[in-house]
């Protein structure tokens, strides 16, 4: 298979690693130039990610914004690795990770930026940093469930040293509570993994969904595939294991394969038990109530850039791996527990804005907004509105996608650019207790500025960034639940509350009531530069949304629409049998039959015109739909898919 | 067969095995070349024992060709040498060198932190080399006086080893405790032997699983089961499994780290083989009574009370079956029908489904509860632990949990996916090989460390990584490696293990293994707790431990593998599964 994308990508994911390697080569005592080849790393991994996203640039890897290739993967890659188990090195990007991958880059660069006020054992915190950077870069690449996998726990060592060595007097503690919750969420996933690998055979598969799952690149060759491998017919036992997340998706979507029962007899389904490890894995990282305790510690605990880190990148890689893996492979599952997702959603909001109500410790108050914020993504994710009642309608829940999508790009900026706020202040007067505060608006006034714009921002102010998902996630709730719509709009009033008090601690009133009031010096001109940054980022996209969906949604909606094609061939059935709805053990033969012809029919005018309506009376909110729209529009005929998958190899 | 037959049978048949028994033989004549040039103090100058035992090692793992069958798939079929009393096939091999391999990283060890001086010398590697053979022998063991022989050839030098401490009150406590554990668990294990033998009427492996499988120990069933229980007494001493892993802490604790590293390694890379050799010996009868020549007849001329049904089944059988008749069918692999199988069935026409064997359950669940409980004992136990050698012998313990957890999958899948069998038997071999790293370079630097500052307790660790940075994260790629976590190589022979049980459906056992590895969590990042955040203690030097020196390499060869191998480890598994391949008939 031809691999234009090979050696790119691989460069760029892991420059920071082999940058790190260099740092070893440096003197220990020479700090500066340490800081500095770190920050010029980073930058250039940023820089490439900018290119990579700016069209009209063509050679070289790029994130195409054409019609026939944006919603589908792009600069694919795959390359045999480990034989054995199927393992492929295999990475890619589609309109859901791309934009993660650019604020991953970003951020961490500001984050490096951010790293002079690290003192102690520069070089040992350069290189971890650099190593963390490749690992969250890797996530949001990794097609393979293993490499995946690999990526993602990666993380966990750099992360455990970073908290442990550079952070606050409970520093221990919040590094193995941070590094013990992540491996349980580990292992579970790791389980799940193996579970759906020990129960995927990729032969059931047509040849469509053979190019979908990018097992073969063009349908073409789906006859030399199938004879490379022992057929379906003549050996049943030898199934054709596969670690391909997408190839898996396909699974998922058009076959039976992960409906058996597994542990018993009837029991619940094998996609039931891997879509509940997953998602346990994966909240554990978003993180949502009840296992988001770890959070306040590490966030508190953790040095300045390691916190925006946490708070912008590492949380995101939780409401990601909902979107990408639990839901697209475990369709079944996920679309019996979107009760279960959307009330782990809106209880983390409702928690974790109380929480954040209670605290007087400043980073303890943005820890647990951060809580507070991510509910909303898991809450956007689980609106599971398409059902037969309404005819099949998935625009709200593609609403709501795209606004959890959003919202975590824009809580990438917000709450990064609180913690570096908080780190600010923390660094002159070495207190963070929000009671001892007040008047650094007079102090500085600059910084005030600036911390009014992320504040506002984080609180969702119409006009920032924080608004946008958070309004497009609560008004696609309504459709899936009213009480859920109604306590998740409650949190908003919430939000302010705190968000609100919290400035009028800090900033306003009339002196500086805490220790170390001479301290307070404007901003370095350092911590402009990353300060700057943010404000344009939150500014832009509150205003200007159209710039980041133009990426996002075409991308977003594919996966919706593939699920709400799944299903739509589930429900009928399911009416069909009407006893015990959706059926366990049907047919293989008949839905894969079924699955061949899974395209989206074209829905009349007359309906569309009406739901378009009926969204526009929502107000200011097409931009999304508008995507959406087109989208339907182009959706392609099979043959038309073929296509795209084809040229998608070779761009 | 007359007397002429058999002579003539013996020779050809001893002259055929000693071709495939070289390694043995060159350590056995090792022992022998030390023993003589010790007589003599010019000799014993000119050509040091250590010299001796690591050249011999070195030729003995040369000579045991691993490479043979990784080149092109499994060439060597499966063979009986010396009438019947061992086995070899890809497993022996893949072991032999695996054990010879790992002696040969202790002997570097030792000579490199000094543990055997010029006086004791020949003493320390004569026992050692003992030890191996022993153990080379556990690993291709098909007989069960070879079974109780090897066992004990690896274990009496074992015992003197853990005492080699002579001034060392400790050591010679541990020895004794350790001797005695010993004694007692071979004791027991030998009444087991007794019991199989006395109603199968023969020693030999697959003769037993062959005519428990025609229904002749129907009527002692709980005879059976009590000779299987007592049998794992003995291996379950020799893996420091839970109940029996008492001498473990305890022996670890007063012995020196290298030996340790030894003992966890190679002992028990042996231990698991044997393990192996024996569940799926008992699980796997052959297709056909194997006739093992002169040995065999005569015993069987003494069998005829056994079972007039089944005796009369043998002659039939007998008639058609040349020597050495190993036929192992592939669709053998299923159940006697407990007691009425007094009928001359031919195994191969019963029906395929005809339900699990008896044993192979039984053996299966054991193990798997066995692993279970002493993984979780053993990840529990080392919590409270404050010296590094009392930890990383629960962590041995724990281990030993984890390799048992294979086992247990494979047997579960021996009759419908031998396929699957086969790789869950492999993810052992992997997790054996990977271990030798993992466990001898953390007890590598638990010495180099006692050289250093005389201590093995775990707070006298503190800091160490402002002294040496390097060695510090050696140790912490072995800690980080015995964890599991990706991207070092334990993460691979744990995703192996865990694969092999998912595929076996095992996931109770799963569930038991991904909670022990959350559990282990907490002791070894103790380790690096204290060595990398709490500060340098005032009492103690600074250490320096360079890494450009021998010991220094020693120890980033060890560690090499565990940040490497991620990159690409195909071709190991795949090397692991030829060496299953053998076993399972697949």
């Amino acid at each position: 298979m031809d691999n234009p994308s090979l050696w790119p990508l691989t460069i760029l994911v892991f420059l920071p690693a082999i940058g790190s390697l260099v740092l070893l080569l440096l003197p220990r005592e020479n700090t500066e130039i340490i800081k500095r080849v770190s920050l010029l790393i980073t930058v250039i991994v940023f820089g490439a990610t900018v290119v990579m996203a700016l069209p009209g640039i063509s050679g070289g890897p790029h994130f195409s914004l054409s019609a026939d290739a944006v919603s589908q993967m792009q600069n694919v890659f795959q390359v045999n690795w480990i034989p054995v188990f199927d393992i492929q090195y295999y990475m890619g990007m589609d309109g859901i990770s791309f934009p993660l991958f650019v604020l991953t880059a970003f951020i961490s660069m500001l984050a490096m930026g951010a790293s002079w006020s690290i003192k102690k054992h520069v070089k040992a915190y350069c290189v971890l940093f650099l190593i963390l950077e490749t690992g969250m870069l890797g996530v949001f690449l990794a097609l393979d469930f293993f490499l995946f996998f690999v990526f993602w726990e990666v993380m966990l060592l750099p992360m455990y040293f970073l908290i442990g060595v550079w952070g606050g007097p409970r520093r221990e503690y919040a590094a193995i509570k941070f590094f013990l919750y992540t491996m349980l969420g580990g292992v579970l996933m790791l389980i799940a993994i193996l579970m759906l690998y020990f129960n995927s055979d990729l032969r059931e598969l047509s040849d469509d969904q053979l190019v979908a799952g990018h097992v073969i690149a063009d349908a073409g060759q789906a006859e030399a595939w199938r004879a490379g491998v022992p057929s379906l017919e003549k050996n049943p036992d030898a199934q054709q294991h596969t670690f391909n997340i997408l190839a898996l998706q396909q699974l998922g979507q058009h076959t039976k394969q992960f409906s058996g029962s597994v542990f018993t007899e009837g029991g619940k389904s094998i996609q039931w038990w891997a879509f509940v490890l997953l998602f346990i894995g994966f909240i554990i990282k978003v993180p949502s109530v009840p296992v988001h305790t770890w959070l306040p510690d590490a966030h508190v605990e953790a040095p300045t850039p390691i916190s925006m880190i946490l708070a912008g990148i590492l949380l995101k890689m939780g409401g990601y791996g909902i979107l990408r893996i639990c839901y697209p492979i475990c369709p079944e599952a996920a679309y019996d527990l979107a009760w279960v997702v959307c009330s782990v959603g809106v209880l983390s909001m409702v928690y974790g804005a109380f929480a954040a109500l209670a605290q007087n410790d400043f980073k303890r108050m943005v820890a647990y907004s951060s809580v507070s914020h991510m509910g909303y993504v898991v809450l956007g994710l689980g609106v599971w509105s398409a059902v037969e009642a309404n005819g099949f309608n998935a625009d709200y829940w593609k609403m709501g996608v795209n606004g959890a999508m959003f919202q975590m790009i824009a809580h990438g900026i917000s709450s990064a650019g609180m913690f570096f706020l908080v780190g600010v202040i923390y660094d002159r007067v070495h207190h963070r207790d929000l009671n001892k505060f007040g008047g650094l608006f007079a102090k500085m006034p600059v910084y005030g500025g600036i911390a009014m714009v992320i504040f506002f921002a984080g609180l969702g102010l119409p006009g920032l960034c924080g608004f946008i998902g958070e309004v497009l996630v609560v008004l696609s709730t309504w459709n899936f639940s009213i009480i859920l719509a109604v306590l998740s709009a409650f949190v908003v009033i919430l939000t302010a509350a705190y968000i609100l008090w919290a400035i009028q601690r800090v900033y306003l009133g009339p002196e500086y009531k805490g220790p170390h009031p001479e301290a307070l010096t404007p901003l370095t001109s350092r911590e402009w530069s990353i300060a700057v940054p943010l404000c344009i980022f939150a500014i832009v996209l509150g205003v200007y949304p159209q710039a980041l969906f133009n990426y996002m949604s075409p991308s977003i909606n594919h996966t919706v629409d593939e699920l709400v094609d799944w299903q739509k061939h589930q429900q009928p059935s399911a009416i069909a049998e009407s006893v015990d709805p959706p059926d366990h053990d049907g047919n293989v033969e008949t839905v894969t039959s079924q699955g061949k012809d899974t395209l989206p029919e074209k829905r009349s005018l007359k309906e569309d015109n009406e739901e378009s309506l009926q969204l526009e009376s929502f107000g200011a909110l097409p931009a999304p739909l508008q995507a959406t729209e087109a989208v339907r529009e182009r959706a392609p005929p099979p043959e038309e898919t073929t296509v795209v998958g084809d040229q998608t190899e070779r761009g | 067969m007359n007397y002429e037959q058999l002579v003539q049978f013996v020779i050809g048949d001893t002259g055929e095995s000693l071709g495939k028994f070289v390694p043995e033989l060159i350590l056995c004549g090792s022992i022998l070349l030390m023993l003589l040039l010790r007589l003599f103090d010019f000799t014993r100058r000119l050509l040091p024992s250590w010299f001796i035992a690591l050249v011999g090692v070195t030729a003995a793992f040369v000579y045991s060709a691993p490479w043979v069958f990784l080149a092109d798939g499994g060439q060597i079929s499966r063979s009986e040498i010396f009438t019947g009393m061992l086995v070899y096939d890809t497993f022996t091999v893949y072991f032999r060198a695996l054990l010879t391999f790992a002696t040969a990283l202790f002997i570097i060890l030792t000579r490199l932190t000094g543990l055997a001086n010029r006086e004791n010398d020949s003493d320390f590697y004569t026992l050692v080399l003992g030890a191996t053979v022993g153990m080379c022998l556990m690993a291709s063991a098909n007989h069960f006086l070879i079974v109780f022989l090897s066992i004990e050839m690896a274990s009496i030098p074992s015992y003197a080893l853990v005492g080699i401490l002579k001034s060392n009150r400790k050591s010679s406590e541990a020895s004794m405790k350790y001797a005695v554990y010993g004694a007692g668990a071979a004791g027991i294990m030998l009444y087991g032997i007794s019991l199989l033998a006395g109603i199968s009427g023969s020693a030999h492996l697959p003769t037993i699983a062959w005519r428990l499988s025609q229904g002749i120990g129907a009527d002692y069933q709980l005879v059976l089961v009590l000779a299987a229980l007592m049998l794992l007494v003995g291996m379950a001493f020799k893996l420091s499994a839970v109940p029996f892993h008492f001498w473990c802490p305890d022996a670890f604790e007063g012995a020196s780290a290298e030996v340790n590293g030894f003992l966890s390694v190679v002992s028990k890379a042996a231990a698991l083989a044997l393990l192996v050799r024996l569940a799926v010996g008992f699980s796997l009868p052959p297709a056909a009574e194997p006739v093992m020549g002169a040995n065999e007849v005569v015993m069987a001329s003494g069998d005829q009370r056994a079972n007039p049904a089944a005796a009369g089944l043998m002659i039939a059988k007998q008639q058609n079956a040349p020597i050495f008749a190993t036929a192992w069918a592939e669709d053998s692999r299923q159940g006697h029908d407990p007691p009425s199988v007094a009928e001359v069935v031919p195994v191969a026409d019963a029906p395929a489904d005809a339900g699990a064997t008896p044993t192979r359950t039984f053996l299966a669940y054991v193990i798997a509860i066995m692993a279970a409980v002493t993984c979780t004992f053993g990840n529990l136990a080392a919590y409270g632990q404050t010296n590094i050698k009392r930890l990383l012998a629960y962590s041995t313990i724990a281990h030993a949990g984890y390799m048992m957890m294979p086992i247990a999958a494979g047997l579960l899948m021996l009759e419908n996916n031998p396929l699957g069998a086969t790789e869950a038997f492999a993810a052992l071999l992997l997790y054996a090989f990977l271990y030798v790293f993992m466990n001898l370079g953390a007890f590598a630097i638990v010495a180099f460390v006692r050289n250093a500052i005389g201590s093995e307790e775990i707070v006298d660790y503190a800091g160490l990584v402002r002294s040496s940075p390097g060695l510090v994260f050696c140790f912490a790629a072995i800690l980080f490696s015995l964890i599991g976590l990706p991207p070092l190589a334990g993460f691979l022979a744990k995703l192996v293990i865990f694969s092999g049980l998912v595929n076996a459906g095992m996931f109770w056992l799963l569930f038991i293994a991904g909670a022990n590895t959350v559990i282990s969590l907490f002791y070894y990042l103790n380790v690096l707790r204290v060595m990398i955040f709490d500060p340098e203690p005032e009492t103690r030097e600074p250490i320096h431990f360079p890494m450009i020196s021998l010991r220094g390499i020693y120890v980033a060869v060890l560690t090499a593998p565990m940040v490497l191998l991620i990159i690409q480890w195909n071709g190991l598994y795949e090397w692991a599964i030829a060496a299953c391949k053998n076993l399972a008939g697949a």
